[in-house]
Formats: C-alpha cells, structure tokens, sequence
C-alpha cells in the first residue's frame, strides 16, 4: 500500500521524537484528522487533566488527500483538551501549512510533555529537531513567522503562537503562515503551556497515489465541477464576508453583546464595501482552486497595514457585536487578533460583553482605564492591545468573556455556550443555531452543524428557520456529516463542490480504500460519541447543554426577527429529542448499547 | 504561434500549477519536480509564479554539448529530450533566469516544453493567472484592461 500516513510524536519533556504509522484499524472506523485524533485523545489521556498541564497532549491532524490538487483537502484540525473550557477541542485551519506538513511525509503531529525552556521544532522531510526559541518568545506571529523562514529555510511553512498563547490566555489561537488561525477553543493556550513557540516544517518529500491515472481521470471531472459552481464564484468574490448582508437581512446578525439580531450600518462592514474599500487581491490555501482569502489594505491612525481577512466571523464579532461599523477598524482588529494571536470570535465578543456591562452600569470608570461604550473604535483597538499585555482589565479580556463577566458577578452577560463566545448566527433568527450551539462536542460553535443552509435556503417556507419542528433530526445529521468532513481534512466550502458519494470515490481512487457513503456516516457518528464520551468523562453533562439566559428571555428589538426570543421550554424539548436520536440518556449520556453498536467501547 | 503568459496580479498561490505540472512530467505530486514555481512574498502577501519564457536565442540550448536542448522550429518552444543529456548541468548555469533546474532525483533536468501545446499548469489554473494565448493575443487583454481603465479614468 503506497498510503504513507506517518505520525509523529514529540515528547517535548524528555524531548524524544517517535515515528509510528497511522493504525488501519483507527482510520477504517475513526477516519483521519479530527477522527482520529479524537480517537488519540480518548485513547491515551485522562480527559479529567488539566488542560494547561503537561499530561494533556496537542494534536495537528491532517486528512488523507493532503498535499493534493483535489480541491479543498489540505485542511488541518489541532486538536486537545481546550484550554477555554475544557472540552474536546479541535479548531480548524488552512494555509500553507497543512500542505507543506503532508509534503515532509506527516499526516499527524502529537505533542506530549511540556519543555523546561521556549523551543520550537524544526521539520525539515525526515529530520526533526526540537530548537531553542528563547529569542522568539515575546514576538508577534508575523515577526515569528520572518525569523524561522531565515534560520530555517526559506521555503518553509510555519505555525506559531504570538503573546496570547504565551500568556497562556484562554482564548489564544494557533497562527498558520502568520495570517491563518486554528483560532477557537484556546488552542494557543495549550500550545503556550508546553512552552512551544513555533514549528516550522518544509516538505520536499511530494505525494504519491496509487493509481495516477484513476485519479487524473477523477480531477478533470472534479475541476469541470469546480469551474461551473456558483457557490465557487460566490466565495471566489467575497469569501465569506457577503453573509454579513444574507444573515442582516433574515435578522439573526447580533448586535451589541446579542441585545439585538439587526445592524442598521451593515452595508459599511458588508462584502460589497470590503471589495471595493480594503480588498487588494485573493489569496488561496495551498492546492485549494476556491480562492476564498481575502488580502486587504487598511489604514489605522495613518499607517498602512497588509494582511489576511477579514472574514464575516471577525467583520461581525469586531463589527456588528460591537456597535463598530468602520470597516478599517474592525479588519484592524482582525489583523491584531492574528499577530497577538487571538481567537478573533472569542476576542470581539468579550470585548462587547465588556462594553455591555459597563453601558449597564455595572462597572465604571474606576475599573477601566477609559469608557469603552458600544461603538468605540479607538477603545477596542486599545482594548485589544491591553488584553496581548494582559495588562490591568486585559487580563480578564484574555480569559474570555464567562470568566470576565462571572469576576464582576454577571455571567449572564456572557454570550457564550460552555464558556465559548457563539458565532454570527443568532439562534433567535434561525432555530436550528440554538440546539447546534447548545450541543457542539467544542461548546458554542457554528461549524459542526450549519443548520442555516437547510433552516434558511433549502426551504420554500421563510418562517421555516423560526419553526422548532425538525430541528433535532437536522442538528444531528449535520454534525455527523461535518465528523466525516472535518476527517477527511476537507474544507467547509468545499461544500458546494462534493456531492455524498464524493468522499468514497476519493478514497478509491487515491489510496484503493473502501468506504462506502453509509459506512462514512456510521464512521461520522461514531467520531461524535468518542468526542462526546470524552466531554461526560471531563465532567460536562446536561446542565451544560444550554444557551445564554439572554437568548431565552430578551427578544431581538429590531430588524426581521423583531420580537423573537428562543423559547426555553422548547428548547428543553428539542434537546431531549435529540439526546433519544443520538441514543443517549436524558443527562446527555451516551447509552452503553450505542456505545457498543459503534464499537467505541 | 502560442505563448505562456503570467498575470502577477492574478496569481493566489494555491500551488495547483505546480502540482500539476510535477504529476504530468514525474508521477507525483512534488512542487520541486515542477517547472513553474510561485514566489511568496510575506510583507504584502504577493505571489509570483516564475516558468520558462522559451528565449528565442536561448542560452541553454548554445551551451548544450550534446543537442539535448533544442528549439523546435514550429513551436518556437526549447525541447529538452532526456536520451541525448549528460547530465552536465550546463544549462542550468547559463540560464540567466533560474528557469532550467534539477529533478529531485537529480537524473533529469526540469524544462519547461508547454507540455506540447497544451499545458497542464493553465488548466489548473481557475484564477487565469496562466493564459496559453496565441502570440497576437498576448498582451490584448492586457491593454483592453488598460483601455478600460483610461474610460473610467483611473
């Protein structure tokens, strides 16, 4: 079998590197990235340790077409017990990286132990070693990422923490090619508290299938796809920022720390101005033919800065969440939450918490350094800055907003599910959301179940997204459907490419594997109860499963969800049914017989 | 007559040209074993994809001792047939821009031929960053682009 799918274990305690393969019997039931991995995490840890302590480990798990053209495979899930909330978690990224891992010959990277000094690790094909990095600790992500490309080579790829995983923040991200983020979850924390500033890796050993002529056959029908999508051309035009107006618009865009679903400004921080204001050119992930990056020019206090983004999660959290309709600043605070090394949804959302409590009244000026009102660009930027210092109130922003709004005693004004800032997406305006939110493996999340497809564009009914009917069955399949594509290292967007029977047709024609789409779901599945066991196991059970008290009782105020709260008791309901389709008990357990069905134990 | 041309402007980087390029010509996927290549360059986050531009008088070919390296009177494109190589690597010191370079097993040179009149990196290449024009149309989008420019005054 030519499938190489080598992992590579770095113990950076007794600073011993292992080579092992990758275990059929894992990826024939687990699949590969965030399947196996998760799979790792449950297998070989305590998932009771602390997060930041040298026991638990970090994973980078690619998926099998790494490394290839086919379109949109070259993602990469870091994944760990999350420092944010203790969770599972695993946080998804793309770049140059995951690539250029795959081109050295790794399909996984496993961290273990915690080094006594800075260091970073230096990947070049087969020889690894593990560096000082006592002189790039306290440096920006950018900066990071120029020093290892000189002491390295300058063909190499980097991943990197900046001054938030250093200081061990809980919302710090992990920084792909200074510009990319494995941004939820605090996985730059974990990373931070192993004392691992960077890795950098350069891949000259190339990707060999097993059949070239199957798979040359496969891409030029694949690429004739990607060349007649829409979905393609839309996310080629705008990247993802044109949903600011497509979610405004149905009234489910949050605004001002969730007091409301509506952004009168949305047109200054929508897709249409960023082309037209700050958009300088494309960029792409490597062997990806989307195209979705956007690289803007902008200007703050008159200097000019270049950069990755924005993108609708950063354009809302520093923008709508806010109150901040400038489209300079908010792209600004997408640029610093990437050098400091931030989570850019998490950041924005505790800032606006902030600013909520002190509109409220609940804290003053003797708290704070200046008045940080809604709307106040030059006081989230500042705020921002505080927070990468963890300076005076940024060291609580750099625990995020549960632990910020819990030290003034009001976790209520924390928009958060399982200490996780939610995303974009107001559960109010598209119902399905909520139950997604609620019961993410990774706390308040929108990517393992995007129910706003189904709730808002594949429908006739345009009530449908405010109906609670149908929403435990949709949730549920989504999450196993995105388990399946989160594992094979495929991206999101690759969405409006696949069809189902895609993915075994992929495996057959890379590496001669057999998974039919029914066997790839049963695989989704099983992936979501390994995460889920691993959460009952860390301590998390049905108490946790729920949304912010805000969501239940304050309605959205304006805009096309006027009036619409989430109602608790249905809520309660839809989560009960969706605990029985997922074969689990009413606590949110998973049942010994689902358990065995799956294999899991 | 066709030409092979690069729009800077519209490069993303995604590397798709140079995976193509090294699957058809080595049987993997291996951006060293390619004969088109992109530049990164971080500060402003631009890309430039470098590829043999087919020198009418070329070096390569005049320092070639064996005939390895040939222009083809048709295509106007520089040839590389493997079967005549030493191996001297000549070429690759005389072409003064880094366009001819050493397969990764170092048992052929890399040269780009158009894969014979119809490249495998332009069809990869979804941004139309590549074109594979015919010589007369080289720079006409180009200055149809400027024209409209001038119209909207810019």
């Amino acid at each position: 079998m030519k499938y190489r799918g080598e992992l590579l274990r770095i113990n950076l305690t007794d600073k011993k590197i292992i080579k092992e393969k990758l275990k059929a019997d894992i990826f024939s039931n687990n699949l590969w990235g965030r399947g196996y991995a998760s799979k790792l995490l449950l297998d070989e840890m305590d998932p009771a340790v602390d997060p930041l302590s040298p026991e638990n480990k970090l994973i980078f798990a690619l998926g099998p077409f790494a490394g290839t053209p086919l379109p949109a495979t070259s993602r990469m899930m870091v994944v760990t017990k999350g420092a944010l909330n203790g969770l599972i978690a695993s946080s998804n990224v793309g770049g140059y990286f995951p690539f250029e891992l795959q081109h050295a010959g790794y399909t996984m990277i496993v961290i273990e132990g915690k080094a006594d000094n800075p260091v970073y690790i230096w990947i070049n094909d087969e020889t690894v070693e593990i560096r000082d990095a006592s002189h790039l600790w306290g440096k920006t992500t950018s900066e990071v990422n120029t020093l290892l490309k000189d002491e390295t080579h300058p063909e190499a790829k980097t991943l990197e923490i900046g001054p938030g995983g250093e200081k061990l923040s809980r919302i710090a991200a992990v920084i792909i090619d200074a510009h990319r983020a494995a941004g939820r979850t605090g996985v730059g924390a974990v990373m931070g508290s192993k004392n691992l500033k960077a890795i950098a890796v350069r891949g000259t050993r190339g990707v060999s299938v097993m059949s070239n002529e199957r798979l040359k056959n496969y891409l030029t029908k694949i690429y004739e796809r990607v060349k007649k999508s829409g979905g393609v051309t839309m996310f080629r035009t705008y990247g993802t920022t044109r949903t600011v107006r497509a979610i405004n618009s149905i009234g489910a865009f949050p605004t001002y720390n969730h007091k409301d679903g509506f952004f009168e400004d949305y047109l200054l921080i929508d897709g249409e101005n960023v082309n037209k204001e700050i958009l300088v050119r494309n960029g792409s992930c490597a062997g990806c033919p989307i195209a979705c990056n956007r690289i803007s020019k902008v200007y703050w206090n008159g200097e000019e800065y270049v950069g990755g983004g924005p993108e609708y999660e950063t354009l809302w959290a520093f923008g709508g969440q806010t109150g901040i309709s400038d489209l300079h600043t908010v792209t600004y605070a997408h640029f610093l939450a990437n050098e400091y090394g931030f989570d850019g949804i998490s950041l924005g959302s505790t800032i606006a918490a902030l600013m909520d409590l002190f509109e409220s009244g609940i804290i003053g000026e003797d708290n704070l350094p200046f008045p940080v009102k809604f709307g106040d660009a030059e006081a989230m930027i500042n705020l921002i800055h505080l927070a990468a210092k963890r300076e005076g109130i940024g060291d609580l922003i750099a625990e995020g907003s549960y632990e910020l709004t819990k030290h003034f005693g009001h976790p209520e004004f924390s928009m958060s599910v399982k200490k996780q800032e939610l995303p974009a997406y107001d559960p109010r305006g598209v119902k399905g959301m909520g139950l997604a939110y609620a019961t993410s493996n990774r706390g308040g999340c929108h990517v393992r179940a995007f129910t706003v497809t189904e709730e808002v564009y594949n429908t006739d009914d345009p009530e449908y997204r405010l109906k609670y009917a149908d929403k435990a069955l949709i949730v549920k399949q989504l999450q196993d459907k995105q388990a399946v594509v989160d594992s094979l290292g495929i991206c999101s967007f690759a969405r409006t490419i696949y069809n189902a029977d895609d993915f075994s047709e992929m495996l057959k024609v890379t590496w001669d594997i057999d998974l039919n789409p029914e066997e790839l779901l049963k695989c989704g599945e099983r992936i979501w109860n390994v995460e889920r066991l691993f959460n009952v196991r860390a301590g998390f059970t049905r108490e946790h499963d729920t949304l912010p008290e805000r969501l239940f009782k304050e309605a959205i105020k304006t805009g096309p969800s006027k009036g619409e709260i989430y109602d608790k008791r249905e809520f309660e309901k839809l989560l009960l049914e969706y605990y029985q389709l997922r074969g689990w008990d009413e606590n949110g357990v998973p049942r010994e017989k689902k358990l065995k069905e799956l294999g899991i134990i | 007559m066709k030409v092979l041309t690069i729009n800077t402007e519209k490069c993303t980087g995604c590397k798709l040209c140079e995976l193509a390029c090294s699957f058809v010509k080595a049987g993997s996927f291996n951006p060293l074993n390619s004969a088109i290549k992109i530049y990164y360059f971080d500060k402003n986050l631009e890309f430039v994809p470098l590829v043999c531009t087919q020198c009418r008088d070329a070096y390569c070919v005049k320092v070639c001792p064996t005939g390895s390296l040939y222009r083809n009177p048709e295509t106007g494109v520089v040839e590389y047939n493997k079967a005549l190589c030493i191996m001297c690597k000549q070429c690759m010191m005389a072409c003064p821009w880094g366009s001819i370079k050493l397969n990764l097993t170092s048992d052929a040179m890399i040269k780009c031929d158009h894969c014979g009149g119809d490249p495998e990196c332009v069809k990869y290449c979804l941004q139309r960053a590549l074109l594979y024009v015919d010589v007369e149309d080289a720079v006409y989008f180009k200055q149809r682009e400027t024209a409209t420019k001038y119209l909207r005054g810019e």
